[in-house]
Protein backbone atom coordinates (compact mmCIF):
# COMPACT_ATOMS: atom_id res chain seq x y z
CA UNK A 1 0.00 0.00 0.00
CA UNK A 2 1.09 3.46 -0.21
CA UNK A 3 0.40 6.95 -0.15
CA UNK A 4 0.31 9.99 -2.18
CA UNK A 5 2.09 12.85 -0.52
CA UNK A 6 1.69 16.43 -2.33
CA UNK A 7 3.35 19.41 -1.88
CA UNK A 8 2.08 22.92 -3.33
CA UNK A 9 4.35 25.84 -2.45
CA UNK A 10 4.55 29.92 -2.90
CA UNK A 11 7.35 31.40 -2.57
CA UNK A 12 9.59 34.64 -3.51
CA UNK A 13 12.37 33.31 -5.37
CA UNK A 14 15.90 32.38 -4.40
CA UNK A 15 16.97 28.71 -3.48
CA UNK A 16 16.61 28.72 0.02
CA UNK A 17 12.71 27.21 -0.20
CA UNK A 18 13.22 24.69 -2.99
CA UNK A 19 16.21 23.44 -1.37
CA UNK A 20 14.06 23.39 1.96
CA UNK A 21 11.59 21.17 -0.26
CA UNK A 22 13.75 18.54 -1.17
CA UNK A 23 14.99 18.05 2.63
CA UNK A 24 11.11 17.77 3.34
CA UNK A 25 11.02 14.94 0.74
CA UNK A 26 13.76 13.26 2.03
CA UNK A 27 12.43 13.74 5.55
CA UNK A 28 9.10 11.48 4.69
CA UNK A 29 11.33 9.16 3.62
CA UNK A 30 13.08 8.58 6.54
CA UNK A 31 10.34 9.48 8.68
CA UNK A 32 9.19 6.29 6.24
CA UNK A 33 12.37 4.21 7.02
CA UNK A 34 12.18 5.02 10.63
CA UNK A 35 8.44 4.27 11.39
CA UNK A 36 7.32 1.50 9.21
CA UNK A 37 5.63 -1.50 11.11
CA UNK A 38 6.30 -3.44 7.24
CA UNK A 39 9.65 -3.05 7.34
CA UNK A 40 11.22 -5.63 9.70
CA UNK A 41 14.44 -3.71 9.57
CA UNK A 42 12.87 -0.25 10.84
CA UNK A 43 13.50 1.24 13.74
CA UNK A 44 10.52 0.90 15.00
CA UNK A 45 9.99 -2.88 14.08
CA UNK A 46 13.77 -3.23 16.02
CA UNK A 47 12.56 -1.55 19.01
CA UNK A 48 8.74 -3.54 19.32
CA UNK A 49 10.96 -6.47 19.05
CA UNK A 50 13.19 -5.77 21.88
CA UNK A 51 16.55 -5.63 19.49
CA UNK A 52 17.30 -2.19 19.63
CA UNK A 53 16.47 0.07 22.62
CA UNK A 54 14.85 3.96 22.87
CA UNK A 55 18.35 5.47 23.23
CA UNK A 56 19.79 3.89 20.71
CA UNK A 57 16.95 5.11 17.76
CA UNK A 58 16.60 8.26 16.33
CA UNK A 59 15.42 10.43 18.75
CA UNK A 60 12.93 11.21 16.68
CA UNK A 61 11.39 7.82 17.77
CA UNK A 62 11.43 8.93 21.68
CA UNK A 63 9.66 12.04 20.56
CA UNK A 64 6.75 10.65 18.52
CA UNK A 65 6.16 7.94 21.29
CA UNK A 66 5.71 10.98 23.52
CA UNK A 67 3.44 12.85 21.37
CA UNK A 68 1.34 8.79 21.46
CA UNK A 69 1.01 9.00 25.19
CA UNK A 70 0.06 12.64 24.83
CA UNK A 71 -2.44 11.97 22.42
CA UNK A 72 -3.48 8.69 24.44
CA UNK A 73 -3.99 10.69 27.69
CA UNK A 74 -6.15 13.61 25.94
CA UNK A 75 -8.68 11.30 24.31
CA UNK A 76 -8.79 9.77 27.41
CA UNK A 77 -7.51 6.40 26.00
CA UNK A 78 -9.11 6.15 22.72
CA UNK A 79 -5.97 7.47 20.56
CA UNK A 80 -3.61 4.21 21.22
CA UNK A 81 -0.30 3.15 20.03
CA UNK A 82 -0.42 0.12 21.85
CA UNK A 83 -3.08 -1.92 21.01
CA UNK A 84 -3.00 -5.60 20.54
CA UNK A 85 0.06 -6.09 21.88
CA UNK A 86 2.49 -4.08 19.68
CA UNK A 87 3.96 -0.69 19.16
CA UNK A 88 1.72 1.07 16.96
CA UNK A 89 2.04 4.84 16.63
CA UNK A 90 0.31 4.36 12.91
CA UNK A 91 -2.52 6.77 13.96
CA UNK A 92 -0.22 9.59 14.19
CA UNK A 93 3.19 9.42 12.74
CA UNK A 94 1.76 10.29 9.22
CA UNK A 95 0.46 14.00 10.54
CA UNK A 96 3.58 14.36 12.13
CA UNK A 97 5.75 13.41 9.63
CA UNK A 98 3.79 16.12 7.06
CA UNK A 99 3.84 18.86 9.63
CA UNK A 100 7.06 18.48 10.02
CA UNK A 101 7.92 18.60 6.52
CA UNK A 102 5.34 21.47 6.03
CA UNK A 103 6.94 23.67 8.79
CA UNK A 104 10.62 22.97 7.30
CA UNK A 105 9.84 24.82 4.11
CA UNK A 106 7.31 27.59 6.01
CA UNK A 107 10.59 28.30 7.83
CA UNK A 108 12.75 28.42 4.88
CA UNK A 109 10.68 31.76 3.69
CA UNK A 110 7.78 30.07 1.95
CA UNK A 111 4.60 32.71 1.50
CA UNK A 112 2.44 29.16 1.44
CA UNK A 113 2.64 25.76 2.24
CA UNK A 114 0.08 22.99 1.33
CA UNK A 115 1.61 19.54 2.17
CA UNK A 116 -1.31 16.71 1.59
CA UNK A 117 -0.70 13.41 2.83
CA UNK A 118 -2.72 10.86 1.58
CA UNK A 119 -5.62 13.17 2.24
CA UNK A 120 -4.24 14.58 5.62
CA UNK A 121 -3.62 18.21 4.93
CA UNK A 122 -1.22 21.03 6.67
CA UNK A 123 -1.28 24.06 5.35
CA UNK A 124 0.77 27.19 6.63
CA UNK A 125 0.45 31.08 5.17
CA UNK A 126 -1.82 31.49 2.75
CA UNK A 127 -2.27 30.31 -0.82
CA UNK A 128 -2.19 33.73 -2.35
CA UNK A 129 -2.29 37.08 -0.91
CA UNK A 130 -5.31 37.86 0.86
CA UNK A 131 -6.58 34.65 0.19
CA UNK A 132 -8.12 32.18 3.13
CA UNK A 133 -7.20 28.33 2.30
CA UNK A 134 -9.61 26.18 1.58
CA UNK A 135 -9.58 22.61 1.71
CA UNK A 136 -12.55 19.81 0.22
CA UNK A 137 -13.19 16.84 2.00
CA UNK A 138 -14.24 13.90 0.33
CA UNK A 139 -17.96 12.70 0.43
CA UNK A 140 -17.21 9.02 1.53
CA UNK A 141 -20.33 8.00 -0.07
CA UNK A 142 -19.50 9.35 -3.62
CA UNK A 143 -15.49 9.31 -4.15
CA UNK A 144 -16.01 11.87 -6.98
CA UNK A 145 -17.76 14.48 -4.48
CA UNK A 146 -16.79 16.43 -1.80
CA UNK A 147 -18.83 16.91 1.65
CA UNK A 148 -17.86 20.28 2.61
CA UNK A 149 -15.20 22.11 2.16
CA UNK A 150 -13.04 23.88 5.02
CA UNK A 151 -11.93 27.31 4.61
CA UNK A 152 -9.23 28.44 7.30
CA UNK A 153 -6.34 31.42 7.07
CA UNK A 154 -2.78 30.66 8.66
CA UNK A 155 -2.34 27.17 10.28
CA UNK A 156 -4.74 24.72 9.45
CA UNK A 157 -4.71 21.29 9.85
CA UNK A 158 -7.21 18.89 8.36
CA UNK A 159 -7.19 15.15 8.83
CA UNK A 160 -9.93 12.55 8.23
CA UNK A 161 -10.54 8.74 9.60
CA UNK A 162 -12.80 6.15 8.35
CA UNK A 163 -13.07 3.39 6.00
CA UNK A 164 -14.13 4.99 2.93
CA UNK A 165 -10.98 3.98 0.93
CA UNK A 166 -9.48 0.61 2.86
CA UNK A 167 -11.36 -0.79 4.83
CA UNK A 168 -12.09 -0.95 8.78
CA UNK A 169 -8.37 -0.21 9.79
CA UNK A 170 -9.23 1.89 12.88
CA UNK A 171 -10.40 -0.72 15.61
CA UNK A 172 -11.50 0.34 19.05
CA UNK A 173 -9.22 -0.11 21.55
CA UNK A 174 -10.89 -1.64 24.29
CA UNK A 175 -11.80 -4.22 22.05
CA UNK A 176 -10.04 -4.58 18.92
CA UNK A 177 -13.09 -4.85 17.02
CA UNK A 178 -14.15 -1.86 14.55
CA UNK A 179 -16.10 0.89 16.54
CA UNK A 180 -19.81 0.24 17.03
CA UNK A 181 -21.87 3.17 15.85
CA UNK A 182 -19.13 4.50 13.73
CA UNK A 183 -19.38 7.15 10.90
CA UNK A 184 -17.97 5.99 7.54
CA UNK A 185 -15.02 8.89 7.95
CA UNK A 186 -14.44 11.51 10.74
CA UNK A 187 -12.66 14.89 10.15
CA UNK A 188 -10.84 16.95 12.09
CA UNK A 189 -9.71 20.48 12.03
CA UNK A 190 -7.13 22.36 14.04
CA UNK A 191 -3.82 24.22 13.75
CA UNK A 192 -1.76 21.12 14.33
CA UNK A 193 -1.75 17.74 12.03
CA UNK A 194 -0.49 15.83 14.50
CA UNK A 195 -3.36 16.48 16.60
CA UNK A 196 -5.82 16.25 13.61
CA UNK A 197 -4.71 13.01 12.77
CA UNK A 198 -4.65 11.72 16.18
CA UNK A 199 -7.88 12.70 17.26
CA UNK A 200 -9.58 11.90 14.34
CA UNK A 201 -8.00 8.05 14.32
CA UNK A 202 -9.48 8.20 18.12
CA UNK A 203 -12.55 9.89 17.24
CA UNK A 204 -13.27 7.40 14.57
CA UNK A 205 -12.82 4.60 16.92
CA UNK A 206 -15.42 6.42 19.68
CA UNK A 207 -18.22 5.51 17.28
CA UNK A 208 -20.90 7.37 18.39
CA UNK A 209 -19.70 9.21 21.15
CA UNK A 210 -17.35 11.08 19.35
CA UNK A 211 -19.22 14.30 18.65
CA UNK A 212 -19.70 14.73 22.49
CA UNK A 213 -16.01 14.78 22.84
CA UNK A 214 -14.78 16.61 20.10
CA UNK A 215 -17.06 19.41 21.11
CA UNK A 216 -14.89 19.70 24.23
CA UNK A 217 -11.71 19.41 22.53
CA UNK A 218 -10.43 23.24 22.30
CA UNK A 219 -9.12 24.67 19.30
CA UNK A 220 -10.61 22.06 17.25
CA UNK A 221 -13.97 21.07 15.25
CA UNK A 222 -14.76 17.87 13.80
CA UNK A 223 -17.53 16.56 10.71
CA UNK A 224 -18.63 13.14 10.30
CA UNK A 225 -20.27 11.48 7.49
CA UNK A 226 -22.54 7.87 8.44
CA UNK A 227 -22.97 5.38 6.34
CA UNK A 228 -26.47 6.22 5.69
CA UNK A 229 -25.42 9.86 4.35
CA UNK A 230 -25.97 11.64 7.33
CA UNK A 231 -23.85 14.30 8.49
CA UNK A 232 -22.87 15.73 11.91
CA UNK A 233 -20.62 18.61 12.86
CA UNK A 234 -19.47 20.33 15.64
CA UNK A 235 -21.12 23.75 16.87
CA UNK A 236 -18.37 25.63 15.65
CA UNK A 237 -16.99 23.71 12.38
CA UNK A 238 -19.41 26.21 10.60
CA UNK A 239 -17.08 28.80 10.91
CA UNK A 240 -14.40 27.19 9.39
CA UNK A 241 -16.20 25.75 6.48
CA UNK A 242 -17.60 27.50 3.46
CA UNK A 243 -20.95 28.10 2.63
CA UNK A 244 -22.43 24.96 0.63
CA UNK A 245 -24.67 26.73 -1.68
CA UNK A 246 -21.94 29.40 -2.70
CA UNK A 247 -19.82 26.25 -3.73
CA UNK A 248 -22.98 24.27 -5.55
CA UNK A 249 -22.22 21.29 -3.38
CA UNK A 250 -25.59 19.16 -2.87
CA UNK B 1 5.09 45.00 2.79
CA UNK B 2 5.44 44.22 -0.84
CA UNK B 3 5.45 40.93 -2.51
CA UNK B 4 7.35 40.08 -5.72
CA UNK B 5 5.85 37.68 -8.25
CA UNK B 6 4.60 34.52 -6.32
CA UNK B 7 6.51 31.44 -7.48
CA UNK B 8 5.48 28.41 -7.15
CA UNK B 9 6.17 24.75 -7.05
CA UNK B 10 4.02 21.93 -7.37
CA UNK B 11 5.38 18.09 -6.47
CA UNK B 12 3.37 15.04 -6.46
CA UNK B 13 5.11 12.41 -4.91
CA UNK B 14 3.88 9.05 -4.85
CA UNK B 15 5.14 6.48 -2.37
CA UNK B 16 5.14 2.37 -1.93
CA UNK B 17 4.64 2.84 1.30
CA UNK B 18 4.83 0.45 4.02
CA UNK B 19 1.59 0.87 5.69
CA UNK B 20 1.69 4.26 7.24
CA UNK B 21 3.24 6.42 5.31
CA UNK B 22 4.65 5.94 1.80
CA UNK B 23 6.26 7.61 -0.38
CA UNK B 24 7.69 9.61 -3.00
CA UNK B 25 7.68 9.91 -5.92
CA UNK B 26 10.47 12.10 -6.74
CA UNK B 27 13.56 11.35 -5.82
CA UNK B 28 15.20 13.78 -3.41
CA UNK B 29 17.68 14.86 -5.31
CA UNK B 30 15.30 15.78 -8.58
CA UNK B 31 13.49 16.84 -6.79
CA UNK B 32 12.47 20.98 -8.41
CA UNK B 33 12.57 18.74 -11.78
CA UNK B 34 11.42 21.03 -14.69
CA UNK B 35 8.16 19.97 -15.33
CA UNK B 36 6.98 19.97 -11.33
CA UNK B 37 8.62 22.50 -10.01
CA UNK B 38 8.26 25.55 -12.40
CA UNK B 39 7.73 29.26 -11.20
CA UNK B 40 4.22 30.09 -12.55
CA UNK B 41 4.99 33.61 -12.50
CA UNK B 42 2.18 35.84 -13.42
CA UNK B 43 4.55 37.42 -15.68
CA UNK B 44 3.83 39.64 -18.24
CA UNK B 45 3.40 38.69 -21.96
CA UNK B 46 5.68 35.14 -22.38
CA UNK B 47 4.92 34.26 -25.68
CA UNK B 48 6.71 37.27 -27.46
CA UNK B 49 9.30 38.15 -24.83
CA UNK B 50 10.56 34.46 -24.97
CA UNK B 51 12.62 35.03 -27.80
CA UNK B 52 14.14 38.53 -26.16
CA UNK B 53 15.78 36.70 -23.20
CA UNK B 54 16.69 34.15 -25.39
CA UNK B 55 19.07 37.00 -27.02
CA UNK B 56 19.89 38.27 -24.46
CA UNK B 57 21.41 35.41 -22.62
CA UNK B 58 23.30 34.67 -25.73
CA UNK B 59 24.30 38.18 -25.45
CA UNK B 60 26.08 38.15 -22.05
CA UNK B 61 27.57 34.97 -23.20
CA UNK B 62 29.10 36.96 -25.68
CA UNK B 63 30.75 39.15 -24.10
CA UNK B 64 31.75 36.50 -21.19
CA UNK B 65 33.63 35.92 -24.49
CA UNK B 66 36.84 34.65 -25.57
CA UNK B 67 36.30 32.12 -23.32
CA UNK B 68 33.14 31.21 -25.53
CA UNK B 69 34.22 29.00 -27.82
CA UNK B 70 35.00 26.29 -25.51
CA UNK B 71 31.88 26.43 -24.55
CA UNK B 72 29.81 26.60 -27.56
CA UNK B 73 27.37 24.34 -26.84
CA UNK B 74 27.21 24.92 -23.35
CA UNK B 75 25.46 28.51 -24.84
CA UNK B 76 21.71 26.65 -24.48
CA UNK B 77 22.26 25.88 -20.80
CA UNK B 78 24.03 29.16 -19.87
CA UNK B 79 20.74 30.82 -21.60
CA UNK B 80 18.82 28.68 -19.90
CA UNK B 81 20.37 29.14 -16.40
CA UNK B 82 19.52 33.30 -16.46
CA UNK B 83 16.75 33.32 -18.50
CA UNK B 84 14.48 32.08 -15.18
CA UNK B 85 11.94 29.79 -15.38
CA UNK B 86 11.63 27.69 -18.55
CA UNK B 87 9.52 30.17 -20.88
CA UNK B 88 8.33 27.06 -22.53
CA UNK B 89 6.73 25.11 -19.83
CA UNK B 90 4.13 27.24 -18.18
CA UNK B 91 1.29 25.93 -20.89
CA UNK B 92 3.14 22.67 -22.29
CA UNK B 93 0.94 19.96 -21.85
CA UNK B 94 2.32 16.10 -21.68
CA UNK B 95 1.01 12.83 -21.69
CA UNK B 96 3.53 10.30 -20.35
CA UNK B 97 3.30 6.36 -19.36
CA UNK B 98 4.19 5.25 -16.77
CA UNK B 99 6.14 1.99 -16.36
CA UNK B 100 3.81 -1.33 -16.05
CA UNK B 101 4.43 -2.57 -12.03
CA UNK B 102 3.84 -6.34 -11.04
CA UNK B 103 1.42 -6.59 -8.28
CA UNK B 104 -0.09 -9.51 -5.98
CA UNK B 105 -2.80 -8.69 -8.06
CA UNK B 106 -1.66 -8.42 -11.34
CA UNK B 107 0.26 -5.53 -13.79
CA UNK B 108 -0.92 -2.11 -13.13
CA UNK B 109 0.15 1.00 -15.44
CA UNK B 110 -0.70 5.04 -15.17
CA UNK B 111 -0.80 7.56 -17.44
CA UNK B 112 -0.56 10.82 -16.28
CA UNK B 113 -1.06 14.00 -18.04
CA UNK B 114 0.55 17.22 -17.50
CA UNK B 115 0.41 20.78 -18.42
CA UNK B 116 2.44 23.23 -17.01
CA UNK B 117 4.04 20.57 -14.99
CA UNK B 118 1.01 20.42 -13.31
CA UNK B 119 -0.93 17.18 -13.18
CA UNK B 120 -4.28 17.33 -14.66
CA UNK B 121 -5.15 13.54 -14.68
CA UNK B 122 -4.38 9.85 -14.01
CA UNK B 123 -5.75 7.11 -15.73
CA UNK B 124 -5.20 3.70 -15.85
CA UNK B 125 -4.11 1.69 -18.74
CA UNK B 126 -3.64 -1.69 -16.80
CA UNK B 127 -5.52 -2.90 -13.97
CA UNK B 128 -5.65 -6.32 -12.42
CA UNK B 129 -9.56 -7.72 -12.64
CA UNK B 130 -11.45 -10.60 -11.84
CA UNK B 131 -10.45 -10.62 -8.31
CA UNK B 132 -12.74 -9.02 -6.34
CA UNK B 133 -9.95 -7.10 -3.56
CA UNK B 134 -7.91 -5.61 -7.06
CA UNK B 135 -10.98 -4.57 -8.18
CA UNK B 136 -11.42 -2.77 -4.95
CA UNK B 137 -8.05 -1.33 -5.05
CA UNK B 138 -8.45 -0.44 -8.53
CA UNK B 139 -11.52 1.35 -7.67
CA UNK B 140 -10.23 4.01 -5.28
CA UNK B 141 -6.32 4.37 -6.20
CA UNK B 142 -7.25 5.72 -9.04
CA UNK B 143 -10.19 8.26 -7.91
CA UNK B 144 -7.48 9.37 -5.56
CA UNK B 145 -4.92 10.08 -7.88
CA UNK B 146 -7.40 11.79 -9.81
CA UNK B 147 -8.81 13.69 -6.75
CA UNK B 148 -5.28 14.69 -6.03
CA UNK B 149 -5.16 16.10 -9.36
CA UNK B 150 -7.90 17.93 -9.83
CA UNK B 151 -7.63 19.52 -6.31
CA UNK B 152 -3.78 20.77 -7.63
CA UNK B 153 -6.04 22.37 -10.81
CA UNK B 154 -8.71 24.05 -8.91
CA UNK B 155 -8.78 27.32 -8.66
CA UNK B 156 -11.05 26.93 -5.73
CA UNK B 157 -9.86 24.61 -3.88
CA UNK B 158 -6.51 24.36 -2.26
CA UNK B 159 -6.39 20.57 -1.36
CA UNK B 160 -8.46 17.76 -0.47
CA UNK B 161 -8.85 15.54 2.51
CA UNK B 162 -10.13 12.04 2.71
CA UNK B 163 -9.36 8.54 3.86
CA UNK B 164 -7.53 7.09 1.45
CA UNK B 165 -4.86 4.29 0.50
CA UNK B 166 -2.63 4.01 -3.15
CA UNK B 167 -1.59 1.02 -3.77
CA UNK B 168 2.03 0.93 -4.22
CA UNK B 169 1.47 -0.12 -7.54
CA UNK B 170 -0.06 2.52 -9.03
CA UNK B 171 2.20 4.80 -7.09
CA UNK B 172 5.25 3.47 -8.81
CA UNK B 173 3.83 3.75 -12.03
CA UNK B 174 2.47 7.37 -11.61
CA UNK B 175 6.29 8.00 -10.05
CA UNK B 176 8.26 6.61 -12.94
CA UNK B 177 5.82 9.07 -15.49
CA UNK B 178 6.55 12.05 -13.53
CA UNK B 179 10.51 10.86 -13.39
CA UNK B 180 10.05 10.80 -17.63
CA UNK B 181 8.30 13.85 -17.40
CA UNK B 182 10.65 15.80 -15.30
CA UNK B 183 13.65 14.23 -17.94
Amino acid sequence: MGTVFSFDVTYGGGLAVPRAVEAAVASLHTADAVFSKYRPDSQLSRLARGGLALAECDPVVAEVLRLCERARERTGGWFSAGYAGGLDPTGLVKGWAVERAARMIADAGAYGVCVNGGGDVQLLGEPEPGRRWRVGVTDPLRRDALATVVEGAGELAVATSGTAERGHHVLDPHTGRPPLGAAVSVTVVTRSLTDADAWATAAFAMGATARRWLEAVPDAEGFAVGGDGETWQTSGFARTSAARTALGIR
Amino acid sequence: MTRKPLRRIMLGTAATVSGIVLLLALKPHSAPAPALAHAAVPASSQPPSSSAPKASGGGSKASGGSKANGGGSKASGGAKANGTPRTSSPQRTQTVTGDTVQTDYGPVQVRVTLVGGRITGVTALQSPSGNPRSEEIASYSIPQLTREAIAAQSAHIDAVSGASYTSAGYSQSLQSALDRAGG
